[in-house]
């Protein structure tokens, strides 16, 4: 099992707050290519809200702090339960979800009365914190990430697994594909063109199946190249920000490894 | 004739939606898969406990008969046999394409697949990936179709919303009307066939565990344009869920079929934390009152108990309406190996550690046993329109047992697309552009009507009014009186939705307007529920009322079928026969000691 790392939610209870009002600050932008701007909000004070609720109550009564009409703002969220990775955001400037982002932990955190949202930097905006992150997808098709089986038909069971081939495929399969690995990553820029942590995480865990293993070869060439695994600078901030605790920097470097190994076997076979 | 390769929509990128999807792909078919969201961010991630099979890996003696047994004793016998007959039947080979496809599921030590308990039978049949099966079991078909997507044999069309489905003059499915969620572009897209697998319709109860994006819009745009929805009063109210200001978060069976256990303490009023309340003070209900079955009854029995001892017997938690889920007693080894996806989100979402504190849960609005009507082999009354999972109305009956939604799921797709394929090889060639042009005009029409709309109600408030009634008069207990009352206040609610004021009325990523076209859907559905409900004067699985208590064969051993009469705008409500022929229908009963 992986070490857990609780990235600020779960755990301790936050200190109630003591305001009966607080303060939201979202960067707005109409369009992907309209200029961005603040937009300030006061909300009367509830226990136990959390960011996608804050957004629905703006939705239901769209007015701003200055007390002009304003429009509801456009966000991506479907499970609310963090597991179908829609709502990543930039919350007090933390990459995180929405849905599980505490508005009482929030305000503690920022000592404050104010809670910043903002869309992630790295992927191109769509309107205020929607965001375009197909490029994940792209990247998943480039390794091949899944297992070529024979058809759909009944061909009978699949191989015995020892347990701990579960226990060690498992934490990977939990990626919810939210990018935060890839926003907090300093590599994750055009300059590089890094694949980020949750491509490489899925490499291995593909490398890791049985029947699956038989790409395995095509996933590390996909990886060796330009943009590669070898554009990770360890920074480990995908790690510690994962918000399924993954345990990404051991996937890639052992996929930095097996890249090395294949690189090797090319050189003197290819 | 139709052209060589038969094109096929399908609607909704969940379990159903992707099994469909491949053995289109797979049978050289060409898809456009649509879907509201990424296909892999699909309500079908939240389903967590896992999925029924009757391998019989324990040694138990289970068999695919006892699995179909239980399904249709545990539906009380609302749900037409012989699909079920053959859902379960297929249950081993579907685990078995699923573990080949990658899927982690837990293993014994021998490495064989492990199983678990679940509600409503007496076998380890539920196989399990962690407590985040739905979530592993989409992945898995997500990987196929991105597979056969890069080999151009799919075509997703994500971020496009349905609106309705084109019908030529002979009332034939030419294709789909849909919008883009980013452009608000209206299009209409041609299909020989289409498959609408877009899942429940939590949203109309406000608060449900469902996603964002069950609305059951889709499935009630289809009913506006004849197709019929049947059992739609049937709603499964989860027992176990927390209470959450804007969802009801999933507390998943397996927690139960890992040996939780339910009470609540003895005394009204204790107020000691439940963790100091000794074992001689606490009420194990459901162990009591049901001994056989313990913590793993059915979910509409569950439920019902825990309504009982809360508004009954008063006694719960703090005055409340709560009662604990306790699983503090199991080892931490087992909880993290088996369940630990569900009690992080506890953890999360509410503060406490559920490995050293009971967890306090309530019944949440979780499933639709009824939706689109359809025939053994998942097409709707309208011909060239498939239904397949949670969006259709078979399987389930009047409830559903825990983990066979994702084997109805991939089944439902399994058999929707053969049969959309084959059926789309025998269409004869459309008749000039097949309603297309027609179909696009109503929609844009539609949509210009909402954005031209002078008055000064917010949409979200209507759904909240919305869910507000659904919740109070169309959940776990039933009366007709605040049935009717209910289907009153919908149709003031379409009246003053005429009078939705669209703060926003910007062509781009617009989601309130996005929304508010799911609204109307929403509330035309909502009639269809509470009117059927208020028509089966008895009581039978999930549907519940206490002035007829009893299941009443005679009368209501009938699936509802709901019709809309467009001249009138409101729900014709009629009835069919079950298909009973395999199991004789028998008092179901879970109380029984023996």
């Amino acid at each position: 099992m992986a070490t857990k790392t609780k990235n600020g939610h779960g755990g301790t209870k936050a200190e109630p707050y003591k305001g009966t009002s607080y303060k939201v600050s979202i960067k707005r932008q109409a369009h992907p290519d309209a200029p961005a701007r603040t937009e300030v909000f006061e909300l009367p004070y509830r226990k136990g809200m959390n960011i996608t609720s804050v957004l629905g109550d703006i939705a239901m009564e769209p007015v701003n702090a200055s007390g002009a009409d304003t429009t509801a703002i456009a966000y991506d969220a479907n499970c609310l339960e963090e597991i179908c990775g829609s709502c990543a955001m930039l919350i007090n400037g933390k990459a995180r979800m929405a849905c599980s982002a505490l508005v009482d932990k929030l305000l503690a955190e920022a000592g404050g009365d104010t809670i910043t949202l903002a869309p992630l930097s790295k992927f191109p905006v769509v309107r205020d914190l929607a965001v375009d992150r197909s490029v994940l997808f792209e990247n998943l098709k480039a390794v091949k990430a899944w297992v070529p089986i024979d058809g759909s038909y009944d061909l009978g069971p699949g191989p015995k697994q020892f347990p701990q081939i579960q226990e060690a495929r498992y934490p990977l399969s939990n990626c919810i594909s939210c990018t935060i690995c890839m926003e907090v990553c300093p590599q994750f820029n055009e300059d590089t063109n890094f694949v980020g942590a949750a491509t490489i995480a899925q490499a291995r865990l593909f490398n890791m199946d049985p029947s699956g293993a038989v790409l395995k070869e095509e996933r590390l060439r996909a990886l060796a190249g330009d943009g590669g695994v070898q554009e990770c600078g360890y920074a480990q901030n995908c790690v510690q920000a994962c918000p399924k605790q993954l345990p990404l920097t051991e996937a890639i470097s052992d996929i930095s490894r097996d890249v090395i190994v294949q690189k090797v076997k090319d050189f003197f076979v290819r | 004739m139709a052209a060589a390769t038969p094109r096929i929509i399908v609607v909704g990128g969940g379990l159903a939606g992707l099994s469909a999807v491949i053995k289109i792909a797979e049978a050289g078919g060409k898809v456009d898969l649509f879907s509201i969201v990424p296909v892999k961010r699909s309500h079908s991630v939240c389903a967590q406990g896992g999925i029924n099979a009757a391998k019989n890996l324990k040694g138990e003696g289970d068999n695919v008969d006892k699995h179909f047994d239980d399904t249709v004793f545990g539906g009380d016998f609302l749900a037409n046999q012989t699909p079920v007959k053959n859902m379960t039947a297929q249950g081993p080979a579907i685990i078995d394409l699923l573990d080949r496809m990658g899927v982690p599921f837990n293993r014994t030590p021998e490495g064989l697949l492990d199983f678990r308990r679940f509600g409503g039978t007496l076998y380890h049949r539920t196989a399990f990936a962690g407590a985040t099966t739905g979530q592993q079991l989409l992945y898995a078909l997500d990987e196929q179709v991105r597979r056969f997507e890069s080999e151009g044999k799919v075509t997703k069309y994500e971020g496009w919303e349905f609106l309705s489905s084109v019908l030529d003059g002979g009332g034939v499915c030419r294709g789909i009307c849909a919008m883009d969620l980013r452009s608000m572009e209206v299009r209409t897209f041609p299909a020989d066939a289409i498959i609408i697998c877009t899942g429940g319709n939590g949203a109309i109860f406000g608060k449900s565990t469902n996603s964002v994006v069950c609305t059951g819009s889709a499935q009630s745009a289809l009913y506006q344009q004849g197709a019929y929805y049947a059992n739609g009063e049937f709603i499964q109210v989860h027992p176990t869920a927390i209470p959450g200001e804007d969802k009801l978060r999933l507390m998943s069976e397996s927690a139960r079929g890992e040996g939780g256990r339910v009470w609540v303490p003895k005394k009204q009023g204790d107020t000691r934390p439940g963790q100091n309340i000794p074992e001689d003070d606490r009420f194990y209900f459901l162990e009591e009152w049901y001994p056989k079955y313990g913590n793993l009854v059915p979910r509409d029995i569950a439920t019902r108990a825990i309504h009982k001892i809360v508004y009954e017997h008063n006694l719960g938690i703090d005055g409340q309406p709560q009662v604990y889920l306790d699983v503090s007693h199991i080892d931490r080894a087992t909880l993290e190996r088996k369940i630990e996806g569900i009690l992080e989100i506890y953890e999360k979402f509410v503060g406490d550690d559920p490995h050293e504190v009971p967890m306090k849960i309530f019944p949440g609005v979780h499933y639709t046993m009824g939706g689109m009507w359809v025939d053994f082999d998942q097409m709707t009354n309208i011909p060239g329109v498939f239904a397949a999972g949670e969006a259709d109305y078979s399987i389930h009956g009047a409830n559903r047992l825990g983990a066979n939604s994702l084997l109805s799921c991939i089944y439902g797709g399994f058999v929707a697309g053969p049969n959309a394929m084959a059926y789309a090889k025998s269409l004869p060639a459309q008749q000039g552009d097949g309603g297309h042009a027609a179909e696009k005009q109503r929609q844009t029409e539609m949509n210009n009507l909402l954005l031209s709309n002078p008055g000064k109600e917010n949409p979200f408030k209507l759904w909240r009014e919305l869910g507000d009634t659904m919740t109070r008069h169309a959940t776990i207990i039933r009366y007709n009186s605040g049935l009717q009352e209910a289907d009153g206040k919908i149709v003031e609610l379409l009246d003053r939705y005429k009078c939705i004021n669209l703060g926003d009325k910007s062509q781009w990523a617009n989601t309130s307007f996005a929304f508010t076209r799911q609204l109307y859907n929403m509330l035309q559905l909502a009639r269809v529920m509470v009117q059927g409900a208020e028509k089966r004067d008895e009581s039978r699985g999930a549907h519940y009322k206490p002035d007829f208590t009893e299941r009443n064969d005679e009368q209501f051993l009938k699936t509802t079928m709901a019709s809309y009469d467009s001249a009138n705008n409101q729900p014709i409500i009629g009835y069919d026969d079950v298909d009973t022929q395999w199991i004789k229908p028998r008092p179901r009963r879970y109380d029984a000691t023996a």
